[in-house]
């Protein structure tokens, strides 16, 4: 029934034409959610472009608050603590008996050195750093601006997810695509392989990467891409191995095109669409073991920031009540995970080739 | 004669598409016809005509998202509007007064229910029997249907029974509840020709011996011709002609309907250029001119020669044992220059892969292709490299052989890119269009894709592909079985002009007797990997030697026209 709507008998040839791409595209475009999770994710691109660039969250290292400034609109309904000054230690000791020892200054060894440090003071000014009172999303422990960091986080995170997931995508295509077409031997080592690396908790095997390997940005991505190209293997090994026998391929192979046109030039444009509903898929799950790694502290290095590093702070702050960084990073983060996981969705859609 | 009211009536049926874009189409433009009680009409279209739809609107099983049947349309069974009945009251009525069955029986029964399983289920769904009288019932019917062993088959599963028994099945189910219209859409198109015969008599049967009436859907006119009371024939959404059987066939009024009657290639003749439907729009006769000579010459030089061609396959048996099956066994032949040999066969037959093996898309087991002298088979797969285009092949399935990501451009230049033919991009795409011209595309084709085009049209893509690479031998696997039977005659006289024009010699490898006797000069006919008979093709037509080949013959369904003296056996009632 479908043949009758979709081949009218010989009729005139339609005037435009669109590539299947350009099909997907168009039925994108009508698709509402699908076009505001696009709009979204392509603003978190741009900050991440921006970050690697410099031109996003490059002074996120500076101190430039009180620590734990608050959020600049929630300023009226929290609490604020006094900052100590010298001064007030000063008034302190005066009527605290907490700093002394019962000894007299002649018994006490270290009464000295410490007339000495004393003295030692005077040669130095203390320069009294400016600090604002509040900022937008408000400040860490150190006074760093929450929004210039998470900004920083943020372009980090997506950095790794897009490229592990490149990485990964690229290492499953390639070998599921030699599994799939050629088969016999090929496959059984492959799959071996395969077996092999899915055999261990990915956590694990995650973590054993980042282990061996010292921490920073270039061996987040490198570990994700060694362990999650299985998903994408086990994938383009089935489609191959059902592409393959297609007769278009055969009618490649009847022109004499060689083993790896037939695979890369032939087949590969026809699950392309599916490598891309996979890229975002895994970009996703790679924000997200991202900042499980750099929680456990096998992420980003110390210098460095991301969703996960973060995080990692977040705990010691709770107890103290300092919940904005966690507000911030929970938002940043969702906002992107339920955009991009919508987008998948329209992408699947709007990419089902049921043309053709 | 006051003509009793009829069973089943349709009036100003009317229905259309939602497309996505928002467009509508309308599949069906407003048809009317009957069907009376105990009377078996064909209802005969082209893909496109709305035949299925008609059939599907019957039973309200259109998906209702994507499509709408328009106010004002009628569909009255024994006085009831069909279109204004709770769909509650319509479900009861599925399956019990209005059964239905489907072209492909393998995917329209459960696999992993076992037969007679699924004919209990309908019985006791719809009747009142218990459980051992419903075993007992399904029984009854399986031996109705012609089941051999019907004890035995009822606990048989779908993939256990071959294709013309899975139908039987799906017969069974169908009458199961004594239904009062049987609405059959394509029963037989999927399976061979002799089974066809067999599923054709066995529902003639059932239909005069139950009284019921039967509404048969297909795209084939020869086949209704010994078989129904009334024809109705469709295209684009309309009736173009209806009437009872002996008038269609012997008088037909419709050009449209001419054009369906001659299209086919006949048994009695070889006209040099089947008619196609242009030829009946206008108001002068058609002229076939004098049938074409077929057969190899004394003097021909063979370009192929074909000697003990074997193909097994492995089939893996327990753990460690297997056993070869044979689909190619020990095959002979020669093509001469320039001419045609056919190759029939039913399916399983091996003589697809025949054409697959010569080409070297598959590893032949044993056995010598000999091509201009040189044996292709023994060539290094560098030094074959230099043969592969000079051997072409064009698939049965327009659909799947073109690759769907690539233009028509790309698909047309990529051989020329992988053989060096052409110097420069523009020459190739100069060629490439050339080409298109030749087979009757216009050049806008070049930048489309090709789910843009009809059946018939990718055919003829797949036909200018393999001649960018100006091939000696063209091998054409069921190349024309998938398409309408109008369209079929253009392909058919597209590759004859080819034929002529380059000298091209042809492997013509099809299920379809007819087409091969019109196409070939020698015919060889096939059965389970072996060769039964090869003769030249009037010979083979005239005086078939084998049973098998008989038996093929005496399959094709002559229609009614070609019968000659056959008269229908059915009085054909007039109606209304």
């Amino acid at each position: 029934m479908t043949q009758a709507i979709d081949h009218p008998s010989v009729g005139p040839l339609p005037e435009v034409s669109h590539g299947l791409w350009a099909l997907g595209w168009r039925r994108l475009r009508k698709d509402r959610v699908g076009m505001i999770s696009l709009a979204i994710v392509a603003v978190y691109v741009l900050i991440c472009i921006g970050g690697a660039l410099g031109f996003v969250g490059a002074t996120w290292r500076d101190e430039v608050a009180k620590p734990y400034a608050p959020p600049t609109l929630l300023q009226q309904f929290i609490p604020q603590g006094a900052e100590l000054t010298g001064e007030n230690i000063r008034a302190a000791n005066a009527d605290d008996d907490a700093g002394r020892t019962g000894l007299a200054p002649a018994n006490d060894p270290l009464a000295a050195l410490l007339a000495g440090i004393g003295n030692g003071a005077d040669q130095y000014r203390t320069q009294d750093v400016e600090r604002v009172q509040t900022l937008i999303l408000g400040a860490d422990q150190r006074g760093r601006d929450i929004l210039q960091k998470i900004l920083k986080g943020t372009s980090v995170s997506m950095f790794i997810g897009l490229f592990g997931a490149l990485c990964a995508i690229t290492i499953g295509t390639f070998l599921g695509a030699l599994a799939g077409y050629f088969g016999r031997w090929v496959d059984d080592l492959l799959m071996w392989f395969y077996s092999v690396f899915t055999s261990i908790p990915d956590m694990l095997l995650l973590l054993s990467f980042a282990a061996v390997l010292s921490r920073g940005i270039n061996t987040v991505i490198l570990v994700f891409a060694l362990t999650s190209w299985t998903g994408t293997f086990r994938l383009m090994r089935a489609e191959f191995m059902r592409h393959k026998t297609r007769e278009y391929v055969m009618a490649a192979d009847a022109i004499g095109a060689s083993h790896l046109r037939r695979m890369f030039v032939h087949i590969l444009p026809n699950v392309s669409h599916l490598l891309l509903v996979q890229f975002s898929l895994m970009t996703i799950g790679m924000i997200m073991s991202e900042a499980i790694l750099s929680f456990l502290g096998f992420g980003v290095g110390i210098t460095q920031t991301s969703w996960g590093s973060v995080l990692a702070e977040v705990p010691a702050e709770l107890l103290q009540g300092y919940w904005w960084q966690m507000a911030s990073v929970t938002l940043f983060m969702s906002v992107l995970v339920t955009a991009f996981s919508l987008l998948t969705d329209s992408l699947r859609d709007a990419l089902d080739p049921r043309v053709g | 004669m006051t003509a009793p009211a009829p069973l089943l009536s349709i009036r100003n049926l009317r229905v259309q598409f939602r497309l996505e874009d928002g467009d509508r189409l309308e599949a069906v433009k407003g048809i009317s016809f009957d069907v009376g009680p105990n009377q078996t009409v064909a209802l005969v279209g082209e893909s496109g005509s709305g035949k299925s739809v008609t059939a599907m609107s019957i039973l309200r099983l259109l998906p209702p998202q994507n499509s709408e049947i328009m106010p004002g349309s009628r569909i009255e069974f024994a006085g009831k509007n069909l279109l204004d009945l709770p769909i509650s009251e319509l479900r009861h009525m599925r399956g019990s007064d209005i059964a239905m069955i489907f072209q492909e029986p393998m995917s329209s029964l459960n696999p992993v229910y076992s037969a007679g399983r699924q004919i209990t289920e309908t019985l006791l769904l719809h009747t009142s029997l218990s459980r051992a009288e419903a075993r007992a019932r399904a029984i009854e019917l399986l031996t109705e249907v012609g089941m051999p062993e019907p004890e035995r088959r009822f606990n048989s599963y779908p993939h256990e029974l071959s294709g013309g028994q899975q139908q039987r099945v799906m017969i069974a189910i169908a009458i199961a509840c004594e239904p009062k219209l049987l609405i059959a859409d394509e029963p037989t198109t999927a399976l061979d020709v002799t089974v066809q015969k067999q599923i054709l008599a066995l529902l003639a049967e059932i239909q005069k011996r139950r009284g019921m009436s039967i509404l048969f859907i297909t795209h084939d006119l020869g086949v209704v011709g010994e078989f129904a009371d009334r024809v109705v024939v469709m295209r684009h959404g309309l009736v173009r002609e209806a009437g009872t059987t002996e008038t269609v066939f012997r008088d037909p009024q419709d050009a449209y309907t001419k054009a369906l009657l001659n299209c086919r290639p006949r048994l009695d003749r070889r006209p040099r250029r089947l008619p196609t439907i242009e030829d009946f729009s206008g108001t002068a006769a058609f002229d076939a001119g004098p049938d074409q000579k077929r057969g190899y010459g004394p003097n021909d030089d063979m370009i192929l020669t074909v000697g003990g061609l074997s193909k097994y396959f492995p089939i893996q048996e327990g753990l460690f044992r297997k056993r070869m099956f044979k689909a190619v066994d020990d095959v002979s032949f020669q093509l001469a220059r320039g001419k045609t040999l056919g190759v029939v066969g039913e399916s399983g037959s091996g003589k697809s892969t025949v054409g697959l093996t010569l080409m070297r898309l598959h590893a032949a087991t044993a056995g010598s292709v000999k091509f201009d002298g040189v044996d292709l088979l023994g060539l290094s797969a560098r030094d074959f490299r230099a043969y592969k285009r000079r051997i072409q092949i064009i698939f049965q399935n327009p659909y799947a052989s073109l690759n769907p990501r690539f233009t028509v451009g790309q698909v047309l230049t990529e051989p020329m890119l992988l053989h060096q033919i052409g110097q420069t991009p523009e020459a190739r795409r100069q060629m490439a269009q050339d080409l298109l011209a030749r087979v009757g595309l216009p050049a806008s084709a070049y930048h489309k894709y090709p789910y843009q085009f009809s059946g018939g049209q990718r055919q003829r893509i797949a036909i200018a592909r393999c001649l960018t690479m100006k091939p000696d031998i063209l091998i054409c696997d069921e190349a024309v079985s998938a398409l309408d039977v109008s369209v079929q005659a253009q392909v058919l006289n597209l590759l004859q002009d080819l034929q002529d024009d380059f000298g091209l010699s042809y492997i013509f490898i099809s299920h379809d007797l007819s087409v091969i006797k019109h196409m070939s000069d020698q015919v060889m006919v096939m059965q389970n990997g072996k060769v039964v008979e090869q003769n030249s093709s009037d010979a083979i037509y005239r005086d078939p030697q084998t049973d098998y080949t008989r038996r093929l013959l005496s399959a094709i369904p002559a229609g009614l026209a070609d019968a000659g003296t056959g008269s229908p056996t059915k009085s054909a009632q007039n109606w209304p």
